[in-house]
């Protein structure tokens, strides 16, 4: 099926995001929209301070935008209706989390990190800890899962955070700098694995860039530059929209 | 999944330092607030052995503890002969510094007339003093033993016959017990060449029936108040009631120790509550990321902040369960009595808690206004 005939994701519609006030006022996206599809992986890029990181922590729900809207799998955010627990709910829920530094919790093992998520969401502790031990073994790092972060290679930390970003079947899976921590080996493991998992479970993966060896694993690249979307580029022959 | 305890465990050693730092803290605490008690105690102790209800003591005086008093020793036998006098002694109390078994022993000697008012309220060990000179009862604080023999003022060996526990006297001096003849020949005699320079002077150093009070025990039915009104119609004496002695001691005797120690305790305590403050406040500033983190993947505001205030609650409480249990195993090896009533250390139980608490709220306060937009970057 065509991307575009599909119901986006993750649906942006011109949103805007300031900064302060008067002569103080930053503006760290301008006018921005863009439709992420189920099973694509899509880049952020674009310089420092383009609105790279602004834009992941809107569609995260971590910062409201100044102006314009955003879906996420049908859900209208931002629109006065949402209170915080709400946001923190749909985080839960439908969000996943990818870090440059894994942010694993360092008193936690690692199935205690990804079941940790589960029993945020409700689930109890027997049943947490099955699927967190299964995604371990699932992303290959089954075999550490009564290990400390301090214990893991770099690699297999960034695995269980995956583990942890994928425990509650989110629909959208936002990463910043998946790959940073990681040499180019293990970066490509990282990204083919993300692959394989928005193909599998048909998810929406986001991830602010710079690395350009996995630039070849994306769909889709959005270059931002000053707040603005300046250039889509599609990299697996699928509809490239035309910026807004 | 319980992130407190779970981060606890992980940091163990470091958590019970952190801990065994703050038991040591609030032993301190403890150990003054004990203190603090045992002057109180310790200055009441005297008047407690007594057992008396009133005290006759020399006019214009507010003796034997707060002023010098000497009031002739047949004084006795006429506050024994006024209306509602069961009983009464006559007693003397004097510090002396003696040597035994090669150390310096600091002794408060009480002189009794035995099988009368002043004497030990309990002899633990031996038995009471059976003759009239040269044996004596003490205090086991004092470290003698039954049967030691130890040298009190110029030429006299007394042996010790009799032991007790907890008396002592306001400046934490065990106190010895001898009998009312040698203790005022320990008082009142005088060297030989100072007796020759009184001779010479006329006055009569022959003489020593002086004592320092004459308690007495009045009947269940008599009031204390007029036999001490009684008393002071003798317009060479004053009477003091129990509760007057007990006024005097506490407020005046040891009331600048007593101020000095409580209001060491008091910034002992404020500093304690801050040290607290700062080592509950600094945990949480170090896990700002692993809180951001948290708040980043969902986790709702009262998971963590009951991450922090467990943490908090436990240390405070830990290390005050440790602080306590080692003040109750070392009070005794204090040189001074050291006393803890149930209702001070669950005071400071409390005070613990509520500073856990409020040092908690700083930390929690700072843990809510952590973005979960900080997890995201380096």
């Amino acid at each position: 099926m065509p991307v575009a005939a599909r119901s986006p994701l993750v649906h942006v519609r011109n949103i805007s995001k300031h900064f302060g006030e008067g002569e103080s006022r930053v503006d760290a996206l301008r006018d921005v929209s863009l439709d992420i599809y189920p099973g694509e992986v899509v880049a952020l890029l674009g310089p420092s301070g383009s609105g790279k990181t602004t834009l992941l922590n809107v569609i995260g729900c971590i910062i409201e935008p100044s102006e314009g809207t955003v879906a996420l799998d049908g859900d209208t955010v931002f629109d006065r209706r949402w209170l915080r627990s709400d946001l923190r709910r749909l985080r839960l829920e439908k969000l996943g989390f990818i870090f440059q530094f894994h942010n694993l919790l360092p008193f936690l093992d690692a199935t205690d990190n990804v079941a940790l998520v589960l029993e945020l969401a409700g689930a109890d502790t027997t049943s947490a800890c099955k699927r967190a031990i299964d995604l371990l073994d699932y992303l290959e790092v089954g075999h550490r899962k009564t290990s400390f972060p301090a214990k893991l290679s770099g690699g297999e930390a960034q695995r269980v955070a995956i583990a942890r970003a994928l425990a509650n079947r989110p629909r959208i899976i936002l990463a910043d700098e998946p790959t940073a921590a990681l040499d180019s080996k293990r970066a490509g493991i990282v990204m083919d694995l993300l692959r394989k998992l928005a193909v599998e479970q048909q998810a929406a993966i986001i991830a602010v860039t710079h690395d350009d060896k996995i630039f070849d694993r994306f769909d889709r690249m959005f270059m931002l530059r000053d707040g603005r979307l300046d250039q889509e580029m599609s990299l697996r022959g699928k509809t490239a929209a035309t910026p807004a | 999944m319980n992130l407190a305890y779970r981060d606890v465990r992980h940091n163990l050693f470091r958590f019970l330092l952190t801990c065994f730092g703050l038991s040591l803290l609030l032993c301190v605490v403890l150990a003054m607030i004990g203190i603090y008690r045992g002057i109180v105690v310790d200055a009441l102790t005297i008047p407690h052995i007594a057992n008396a209800d009133v005290w006759v003591v020399a006019a214009n005086t507010r003796g034997p503890f707060a002023e010098a008093s000497r009031i002739p020793g047949d004084t006795r036998e006429a506050v024994t002969r006024l209306h509602g006098v069961v009983s009464a002694g006559s007693v003397t109390y004097q510090t002396v510094e003696a040597e035994s078994q090669g150390r310096k022993l600091r002794v408060y000697v009480i002189g009794y007339e035995l099988d009368r008012l002043g004497g030990p309220r309990a002899i633990v060990e031996g038995r009471a003093i059976a003759q009239s000179h040269y044996e004596l009862i003490a205090d086991k604080r004092s470290g003698l033993e039954l049967g030691d023999r130890i040298k009190l003022g110029r030429s006299n060996t007394f042996t010790v016959v009799g032991l007790t526990t907890g008396h002592v006297a306001s400046g934490g001096d065990p106190v010895v017990f001898l009998t009312l003849l040698d203790s005022q020949k320990l008082q009142f005699d005088l060297a030989p060449p100072a007796a020759r320079i009184e001779q010479a002077r006329g006055i009569d150093v022959q003489s020593q029936d002086t004592v320092n009070a004459v308690i007495a025990r009045v009947k269940d039915n008599s009031s204390p108040e007029a036999v001490a009104e009684a008393t002071r119609r003798w317009k060479h004496l004053a009477a003091l009631t129990e509760a007057e002695q007990e006024d005097i001691l506490t407020r005046s005797v040891v009331d600048m120790a007593r101020r000095q120690i409580g209001l060491f305790m008091s910034i002992l305590l404020t500093v304690s509550a801050v040290v607290i403050a700062l080592i509950i406040y600094t945990m949480t500033m170090e896990k700002l990321k692993q809180i951001a983190t948290l708040k980043l993947i969902g986790a709702p505001d009262f998971k963590i902040v009951g991450m922090i205030v467990q943490q908090a609650l436990s240390l405070g409480l830990i290390g005050f369960g440790f602080g306590a249990l080692l003040i109750f195993n070392i009070k005794d090896y204090f040189p001074r009595r050291v006393v803890l009533e149930p209702d001070n250390v669950a005071a400071i139980g409390v005070i613990v808690v509520i500073v856990c608490l409020l040092a908690s709220s700083l930390g929690v306060r700072a843990a809510l206004r952590v973005d979960p937009a900080t997890a995201l970057g380096s």
